[in-house]
């Protein structure tokens, strides 16, 4: 009969009691790891919708928020595609790689994928007003160096950078690394989108954002099939640095007044003070489950005291020490402890899976290291709750118990 | 002598003053003795127990149990003597409600390093004796009440102590099994010679002493 395992069958006898003594440490944990499991996505997300883009001016319907943008919801607004066309044919100089997009929202097999249609640059090299506007292409590649802009945010992460889609037929798709794996694809099979044939033309790498859980496919098939005829979600335009200084987005706006320009500067200042406001946010429910994850906790052990003040009186009676009731009542609180920052790890883990891709997004993987940091927070925490109520139990004097009997 | 007590005096502060629980008591038991203490209630009988146990402290006098001065002891060292060399035996029979019989008698040993197997096959042996090895893994609600203190006996016992220390064992009994309780404590006494002490209201049982002690107003009355 060792100590820990008096503890554990004691724990064991009045299980019920544990639901009420780990209810607020579990969800305290879950919030912090479901918040701090989107934090670290979303803050990756900033340097790859960075890298990504590879444009630093989007052209947004009037009214859309930056969460609508990336959400991608099904009643997200939309603009006219002749948008793009009074862009090209403005003679604004400074403006590169203008690239129309539509994004849905769709169900494809039971599962929520983002759909994306894009026009590749043969067909955007191939209208001929735009060739004679001079915008096309690597025309002005050479004065505006992208991805200098976005070195200047600090993000290099060159890998993950869209490459540009030369060519795509209108029932081809490019598939994203999650859906690929999800749905077994690879190159050259075929697959039905809301009823449509589609060839997969090319699979992407795992990118980590949700690029992985999207796929891309023609602009006008997309339009077509979604039933959103003639009309995008965006416009990303590759702006020449000096002439986004020079004043090139106030021109953009007297072209589109009923549009929303904005820079990929003002997005990732967005983005970037959401996770500011996200960290914060977690650091002030630490603070708070310090608190009532700490007392509840200690409460219960508390109570737990008072229920077996007689058995604690016996104990000592039988020649227990104070420090071995410390011990019996700390291992307890413990036990709760990892109890707690397990079951809170999959809380807010499970949370944020489920969650993440629904509310912002983002796709959400489990954070393994995060399961070590919660368990060690709870046992911290639990510990430091119980310390009063172990103390107060090794007040309990065996002769009173005695002497009630 | 296993135990000796010199001018051993008990006061309880009480709101209403001081409350003179035992006073002046010499007392001296040898290996081997069953010692009973009788005494109307309040009389001192749990109070002179307590002490005898390093429970409590004294107001004054001394109290020798083999070679510790119980009266200036720290409460580790007491703790310490408690679980190497006495038993307890309460009215109440004071188990671990979620223990099982087994374990509520290895409980003492928990405290010692031996080696698990032997506690075991001891704590097993124990239960053999007072009847119960075929209810080890019951829990003690599982139990009638003289079951019940027979497997506080045998927890006494399992520490393998000089001196059982028992406040009333058979107040919550009926006649028929205080009787068999009586009986595995006075063989418990001649087969391993522990001392034991035991208050009792019960004339029947006081009938087991070879000494007899009768209490009252914290002052013996006989010896
Ligand atoms: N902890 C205590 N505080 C104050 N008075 C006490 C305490 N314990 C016992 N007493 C008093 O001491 C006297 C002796 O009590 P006790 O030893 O329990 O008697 P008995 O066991 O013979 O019934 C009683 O008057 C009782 O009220
Ligand atoms: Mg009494």
């Amino acid at each position: 009969m060792k100590i820990y395992k008096l503890v554990l069958i004691e724990l064991w006898h009045r299980k019920s009691q544990l639901i009420t003594a780990l209810l607020a440490i579990t969800l305290g944990i879950g919030v912090i790891v479901g918040i701090r499991s989107v934090a670290v996505v979303s803050e990756k997300a900033v340097a790859i919708n960075l890298d990504n883009l590879g444009a630093n001016i989007l052209v947004l319907p009037q009214g859309t928020t930056i969460d609508n943008y990336y959400s991608a919801d099904i009643d997200a607004p939309t603009f006219p595609e002749e948008f793009v066309e009074k862009i090209r044919t403005s003679t604004l100089s400074g403006v590169d790689n203008i690239s129309p997009k539509l994004t849905r929202r769709i169900k494809l097999n039971n599962q929520s994928v983002v759909l994306t249609g894009i026009l590749p640059s043969n067909e955007i090299a191939a209208k001929p007003t735009w060739q004679t506007s001079g915008l096309t292409g690597q025309a002005l590649k050479a004065t505006c160096d992208t991805s200098a802009a976005n070195k200047s945010h600090g993000f290099e992460d060159t890998k993950l950078q869209r490459k540009p889609i030369e060519s795509l037929q209108q029932n081809e798709c490019i598939v994203g690394a999650n859906i690929a794996k999800l749905l077994k694809l690879k190159q050259g099979d075929r697959i039905d989108i809301l009823e449509n044939d589609f060839t997969v033309f090319n699979v992407l790498e795992e990118t980590g954002t949700i690029d992985d859980d999207r796929i891309f496919a023609h602009l006008h098939t997309v339009q077509k099939i979604t039933g959103i005829e003639n009309q995008v979600s965006v416009i990303e335009i590759m702006g020449c640095c000096n002439a986004i200084s020079e004043g090139l987005l106030g021109k953009l706006r007297n072209i589109l007044p009923d549009t929303k320009i904005t820079t990929i500067n003002q997005i990732v200042s967005t983005q970037i003070k959401t996770n500011q406001l996200m960290n914060k946010i977690s650091i002030i429910f630490l603070i708070i489950i310090l608190f009532v994850g700490g007392i509840s906790i200690g409460n219960s052990i508390w109570a737990n005291v008072n229920e077996r003040k007689k058995e604690l009186g016996t104990l000592r009676m039988i020649g227990f020490t104070k420090s071995k009731i410390y011990q019996i009542l700390l291992m307890k609180a413990g036990i709760l402890g990892v109890i707690g920052g397990i079951l809170g790890y999959l809380v807010g883990t499970l949370s944020g899976v489920v969650l993440g891709p629904q509310l912002a997004g983002l796709n959400i993987q489990p954070i393994p290291i995060y399961l070590l940091w919660s368990v060690l927070l709870s046992i911290l925490i639990s510990l430091l709750g119980s310390i009063i109520p172990a103390y107060l139990a090794g007040k309990i004097e065996p002769y009173k118990i005695m002497q009630e009997a | 002598m296993l135990i000796e007590t010199k001018g051993l005096s008990k006061f309880y502060q009480h709101k209403d003053g001081l409350i003179e629980a035992v006073k002046e008591i010499d007392l001296g038991f040898k290996q081997g003795d069953f010692v009973t203490i009788t005494g109307p209630s309040g009389s001192g009988k749990t109070t002179l127990l307590l002490l005898l146990a390093g429970l409590i402290r004294p107001t004054s006098g001394t109290i020798q149990f083999q070679n510790y001065k119980l009266h200036s002891a720290s409460d580790n060292q007491l703790a310490g003597i408690r679980s190497k060399h006495i038993g307890f035996i309460m009215q109440n029979f004071s188990l671990i409600p979620y223990l099982t019989v087994l374990n509520n008698v290895l409980i003492p040993l928990s405290l010692n390093q031996n080696g698990e197997s032997s506690n075991y096959d001891y704590a097993i042996n124990l239960l053999e004796k007072v009847g119960l090895k075929d209810r080890m893994n019951h829990l003690p609600k599982e139990l009638s009440a003289g079951q019940q203190q027979r497997v506080a006996i045998a927890r006494a016992l399992v520490n393998k102590p000089n001196l059982i220390l028992a406040d009333e064992p058979t107040g919550n009994l009926d006649p028929a099994l205080a009787i068999e309780i009586l009986e595995v404590l006075k063989q418990i006494n001649i087969e391993n010679q522990i001392t034991i002490a035991m208050v009792t209201h019960s004339p029947t049982a006081s009938e087991y002493g070879n000494i007899r002690v009768h209490i009252n107003n914290g002052c013996i009355q006989e010896f």
